[in-house]
Parts: structure tokens; sequence; C-alpha cells
């Protein structure tokens, strides 16, 4: 099999090393070569970062290119948009319906775009989750990323027992159930 | 050499792969000072902390002079940092490259292309050709571990200092290595040769005999390592590359024939003409400057390079298939959107310090860490930033040029990990030379931007132990200042009131602005809320940029509930009583 490739993009601090920390675990056990790229460092305070997970027969190298991913998981609107031109023709792109305003637009020196899941699902196969809010109905506004995962997964070749596997391996063991639960809602929304 | 297979096969960061490495090769002692993309090389290294000591030194010099001692007593030494802080190490770095080794001495060097989280691009590899250090560069994970024990073999073999460099892309990704138990290498014994130990004029000459001696014996049986590779394909396209780079040109040319090179610095020349005589065309890929390309070419060899690649930034497949291929690719345009630079977090001490600042109109002489984000608006408050230690003595240099009213609204800004770094020769110098400026220590009690590591004034070793806490405060006062007072970041009548009266002194002031950083405080907090009909649309709350505030269209304004880290800023600048804590009513 060609690598597949997958992108996780948002802002710094939403989860994107853990979530693609997950998906690289799943992989490896499933028998792939694996490979991650992340960010790590300034960028990680509140910009915008994308982590990279590529698994296949081999893989080289640790980065998507343009025009290639099969998946994006994007946690924030404005990052999809800004990483959208990454998907291959009919891959899938998967937004968390949640804002979060750059500095450039709190200060007033851009204006956030307008419409930006209408938009995209005029180019590209959009599947949009309000993650954030299905989060705080479980008690826990931090597994929203789980939540969208749980929706990636849909769209990957995974049966949900391998996802419980390896989350249970990756996620701090006080946290296994919630992230669980929190994969479960996304996996069936 | 050969290794005990223990067939266990698993995923690794590059920096974590390296600190396997360095366990297998037998290595007893790792210094380092933290640095993106080298910090979890250290921190990785602590798993074998039976085997390994390891240590946070105060800055790179001492981590390379921690690993020089090591080394000369007798055991396989490692010192790690990002490409800067080389820098700071160049001095004996330098000169460890005339004595040699006794166990096997290593430099890991990250370079960062693309500047992730860097204040400049500069290329490790010309920092070792003026040092006449050898330089591998892995590719992978696997060759990450692989060649930083080589790298110990060699500096044995060849009495030298070996640099291993990597890129932010190699350091922070993931791929697959096998693990092999660790060679227990016996500790050499000390003989006192001052001849090579001790380098003054007499004895550096000759020693300056022998680096150029080993040079010439590295170039000849570079050609001959195992790290260097020839994968011979169709002939017509030849590429020599080497690290992160030789991934891309695999992706985007799996049929050209290539020379992966394991040893870049010195460069394995017969091995390079064998191979580019093979080859019709010759291409020469390298991230950063043209090292292999400038060489390659004075030696009459026609080759193309950075006539059609970039020396800047990281490379990319589809790079190299529109440059070398001249491949129409089809790829939609990236939309035009706000960008989204880092930002200090919420709830960040930081934030409030500015907002007093940005408050007197103050200009800040900036250091390096978390609080260099105060350069950009709204903050604004940052005007400088060189490099680690710098902000104290360009205020100083600022006030010698211009004379002490120039600076009366100025203040320097360092943190704590990089005051212990080399912010306190700075202020030495300031006490020493009369000057008159005011510094402020932020400290938020760890080296946050790296991801939270210790430092001597936190009172916690690498290792784990609980160890003497320098005092930031008698470590001044030691060193002569007299007007010192500690404030916390967030009383901002009292940050206030000392900036103004400590800048109004004709003498050195330092003010300890502490307060925890945010993303540490794990005492919760209630969040705050917006009471919107007591808004009166001011705006004053938005002033300091706290992410977690955003406006309503119609003036007011909504703080997020779940970015809120609770710090209390904003409720503090509201006149009208509008932001509140959660559940206060």
């Amino acid at each position: 099999m060609s690598a597949k490739n997958i992108m996780i993009v948002g802002v710094g601090g939403q989860g994107t090393l853990l979530t693609s920390r997950i998906l690289g675990g799943l992989a490896i056990d499933s028998g792939y070569d694996v490979k991650l790229s992340e960010v790590h460092g300034m960028a990680q305070r509140g910009g915008s970062v994308v982590t990279f997970v590529r698994y296949g027969e081999e893989v080289s190298e640790p980065i998507v290119e343009e025009g290639c991913a099969d998946v994006i998981i994007a946690f924030e609107r404005l990052e999809a948009l800004r990483y959208a031109n990454f998907l291959k023709k009919g891959g899938a792109l998967i937004i968390n319906d949640q804002r979060i305003d750059p500095m450039p637009v709190v200060i007033g020196a851009a204006e956030y775009p307008e419409n930006i899941i209408e938009n995209l699902s005029k180019e590209y196969n959009v599947i949009p989750v309000n993650a954030m809010e299905e989060a705080k109905k479980l008690g826990n506004s931090k597994v929203f990323n789980i939540i969208v995962l749980g929706v990636a997964a849909q769209h990957m070749n995974f049966t949900k027992e391998q996802w419980f596997d390896v989350i249970e391996k990756t996620v701090p063991p006080k946290t296994v159930e919630i992230n669980k639960k929190a994969f479960e809602i996304g996996y069936h929304l | 050499m050969e290794f005990k297979r223990m067939s266990e096969k698993i995923i690794m960061l590059g920096n974590e792969a390296i600190a396997r490495g360095a366990y297998e090769a037998g290595v007893k002692v790792s210094a380092a000072y933290p640095g993106t993309p080298s910090t979890e090389i250290s921190e990785n290294i602590i798993k074998y902390k039976d085997a390994i000591y390891a240590e946070w030194s105060p800055n790179e010099k001492v981590a390379m002079e921690v690993a020089i001692g090591a080394s000369i007593s007798g055991v396989r030494a490692m010192a790690s940092m990002k490409h800067v802080g080389v820098n700071v190490a160049a001095d004996p770095l330098f000169t460890v490259s005339y004595m040699g080794v006794n166990g096997g001495l290593v430099l890991v060097a990250a370079d960062d292309p693309g500047l992730y989280s860097s204040q400049n691009e500069q290329d490790t590899r010309c920092v070792a050709r003026a040092a006449q250090l050898p330089v591998l560069e892995p590719s992978d994970s696997s060759e990450a571990k692989e060649f930083t024990k080589f790298a110990f073999e060699m500096s044995e073999k060849y009495d030298t200092p070996v640099i291993v460099r990597t890129t932010t892309r190699l350091a922070h990704s993931q791929s697959m290595v096998e693990l092999f138990d660790r060679t227990e290498i016996e500790d050499k014994p000390y003989v006192r040769n001052a001849a090579k130990n001790v380098m003054m004029p007499g004895n550096a000459k000759l020693r300056h005999i022998e680096v150029e001696k080993r040079t010439n014996a590295m170039i000849k049986d570079g050609s001959d390592f195992p790290i260097n590779r020839v994968e011979l394909k169709d002939t017509k396209i030849g590429v020599i590359t080497s690290g992160i780079p030789y991934l891309y040109v695999k992706e985007a040319l799996p049929d050209a024939s290539v020379l992966k090179l394991g040893i870049v610095n010195p460069l394995p020349r017969k091995l390079i003409e064998d191979f580019a005589s093979k080859v019709d065309e010759l291409y020469i890929v390298e991230e950063l400057d043209p090292v292999i390309e400038e060489q390659v070419k004075s030696w009459g060899i026609k080759a193309t390079g950075k006539e059609i690649l970039t020396v800047q930034g990281e490379y990319s497949a589809n790079m190299l298939r529109k440059a070398i291929l001249k491949e129409e690719l089809e790829i939609k345009p990236a939309a035009q959107v706000p960008a989204r630079p880092p930002i200090l977090c919420p709830g960040c001490p930081h934030r409030s310090t500015y907002a007093v600042l940005n408050k007197l109109k103050i200009h800040g002489a900036g250091d390096i860490g978390c609080y260099t984000l105060g350069a950009v608006a709204p903050l604004s408050v940052v005007d400088t930033t060189v490099c680690m230690g710098s902000g104290i003595s360009t205020l100083h240099g600022m006030e010698k040029a211009r004379g002490k009213d120039f600076i009366k609204n100025w203040v320097a800004l360092i943190g704590d990990s990089t005051f212990m770094h080399t912010g306190v020769n700075s202020l030495m110098n300031m006490v020493y030379n009369q000057a008159t400026g005011t510094v402020l220590i932020l400290d938020n009690s760890i080296t946050a931007m790296t991801g939270h590591q210790d430092s001597p004034a936190t009172g916690k070793s690498l290792m784990g132990d609980t160890v003497t806490q320098i005092d930031i405060e008698a470590l001044c006062r030691g060193i002569g200042v007299k007007n010192i007072t500690t404030v916390d970041a967030f009383d901002l009548a009292a940050l206030e009131k000392s900036v103004k009266e400590e800048n109004a002194k004709d003498e050195v002031s330092v003010i300890i602005v502490k307060a925890p950083c945010a993303l540490l405080d794990k005492s919760r907090k209630p969040v705050y809320v917006e009471i919107s009909d007591k808004c009166k649309k001011c705006g004053m709350c938005l002033k300091p940029g706290c992410p977690a505030i955003t406006k309503n269209p119609d003036g007011t304004i909504h703080i997020n509930d779940t970015m809120c880290a609770g710090c209390g800023l904003c409720a503090s600048l509201c006149k009208f009583g509008a932001i509140e804590k959660a559940g206060a009513k």
C-alpha cells in the first residue's frame, strides 16, 4: 500500500501532539512503517501548529506535501482553511467547528474569515463537528480533540477495538475512561 | 563493533533516539542547556540515569566543558545544544578540537532551518569547518541512534571530538528504531599529558599539526565509512545529499542515483569524485548553506545546487520536483488567511508585567524566552532581542552611548533561567561600570519556552534531586546591586510603583517579578466571566491581548471559559466591575 498521509492542524495547546501520537501508535500496532513529525518549542505557544502522520509499507519523508493528505483533522476553523490545500482529491477534511481568534484578529489588524466551513465544503469533502459542545456535555472540555479523532476514525480502516487499545496505551492512566467515552461519541457522530 | 540484538523495534523521536544511542554507546556523562530543537535529548537521557550522569548546566559553554572534563578523565561524554548554543560553547569547542579526547566526546548540535523556534538560521557545519571538527548527519531516528554510536567510535579512533548535527525536522520526527543493549566501555586510564591537555601556545602549535593529520586521515578513510551510501540507479541524474533532505530526494526522485553522505565534514573526496564521474547531471541537495556544494565545485566538479535551491528554510519533495524535474505540480494555492503567530498563554504572568510596562510607555531591552513574545502587538514592549543574556548588556550599551536620561523609560527584561545562563555576567558589568539602568528579572521559576526544564534557580536537578536553589536576590546583592525589590507579577499597582521608583534612581536596580508559569500553576482557579450590562466597551481588558478574551460585534467582550486560566488580569484592569470570578454571586 502507498503511504497514508494524515495531518492534524490546530492551535498550539489544543492537543495535536497527543492526537498524532495516538494515531502513530495505532499504525505501528497494525504493523506499518510509521513516521510522525511534530512541533515543539515556541510555535506551541498558541501558534498555528501542524503535525504529520504517515504510515504504509515503507515511508521515507516525515512530512505530508501539499495536495497529498488523505485526511486532515482540523481542531479549529481558520487552521482548516490555512491547510486545506494539502488535501488530495477525494480526501476528507474533518473540521472542529470552533473559532479561536489569532492575535492579528484580536487587535483588529485582520478579519477572521466568514463562512469557512460553507466555503470549504464547495471544494472539499468536509465533515464538520461541534466537538467542544459534545465535550462539555461529557463534562470535560479538554477531550474535544479525542471526539474529533473519533469522527476522523470513521474515515480510516481500523477497528474500534484497535483505537481503544492504543488510547489506553497513550493517554495518562487517569484519563483513559473519559478519553474512550469521548472517542465513542465521535465515532458515532 | 557488535551489539547483542534485543530484537525490539519501537518508534522514537529523533532526540530520543540520540539519547538511546548515547546509552548504547556506553556514555557516562551528559551535559546540556535546554534549547529547541535539542531539549528532548537530555529529557530522554535521564531514563538511563542508573548508567548515565546527566545535568542541565547553566549554559552551553559550561555544558561543553563538563563533557570535556569527563572525556579527559577517561569516560565517554556528550554535550547537546541548539545551534546558537554552539556559539556560546564555541570557545571550549574550538580548543578541544586541538586537544582531542581520552574518552569519546560527542557534541550534538541541533540546527533549525525554517526558524521554528530560534533567532537565526545558522548552519553548524560552517562552525565545524572553522573548528576543524568532523560532522555526522543522520536522516531518521534509526540513523540518529546508530550515528551517535559511530561518532563515539570515530572520536576515540581519530582522537577528535565529533559533532552529530541534527535539524528540527529530524529532532522532532518519530520513526522506527531497533534497540540494542548497552556496551559497557571500560574507563580509560587518566595519564597526565600537559602537551595534549594544556593549550598554551607551544603545545597548541604542535597539536595543530595533529589536527591537520587527523583531518587528512578522515578525508581518506571517510570514503569507506559505512555511514555513507551509494544508491546507483538511473545515472542521468545523480544527487549528493545528507540528513533530512535525503528523504525528500527519495520521495521526489525515486529513480535517481544518490550519494547519501553520513559524514559531511570533512568530505570523503574520493567517494564524491567517483560518484560524480558516474552520473550525467549532478545535483547537490542540502538545506541552509552550500557547504558540500562549494567544496565539490572547488574540486572542478560540475554540479547544480543553490542556483535552483534556496539557502533559506526547509526543503520538501515538491520543492525538488519543481526545481530539478521542472514538474508543473497541480497544487491549489494556499488560502490567504490571517497569520497565527505564537503568543503568551492565557494566565501568563509576563502579560501582566507587560500590561504595566505598556501603560508606562516603557521600552524593553529583551532577551530569549517566552517573554520575547512581548515584542508583538498589542503588548509591543520588547524593542530588542539578540541572544541569551543580551538584554541587560544592550541596555548598558545604550546608556553609555546616549547617557542615563536616554534609558529612563527603558528596562532590561530577562527570565530566571536566562539570567542564570549569561545574564548575570551582564549585570556584573552594569554594577562594575557604573550603570543606572533597571533590570526586570521575570522569575517564573522554570525554563518555560523549551517545555519546563529546571535551572540553578529552581532547586531541582535534571537527575530529579532537590538541590541548593540559587537565590536570585542574594546573587544580585552579592555582585553589588543595592536596589533590589521583589514584586508579584499580578500586583499591578506594586509593579508600577517599583518601576517608576527604580527607574528614577541613578543606580543599578533589579526588580524580581515573580509568579509561576501559568502552565505549571496547578492550583485550580475559578475562571472569570463578563457581566455584559456593566461593560462600558472601553477595551481596557483587551489591551494586554489575552487570547481568552474576544470582542463581540456590539463592542462588549466575551471570555472563553475553556481558555481562561483565572489569572484575574482583565478583572484588575476593568474599572467598571464588569468582569467577575465565575460563581462570585
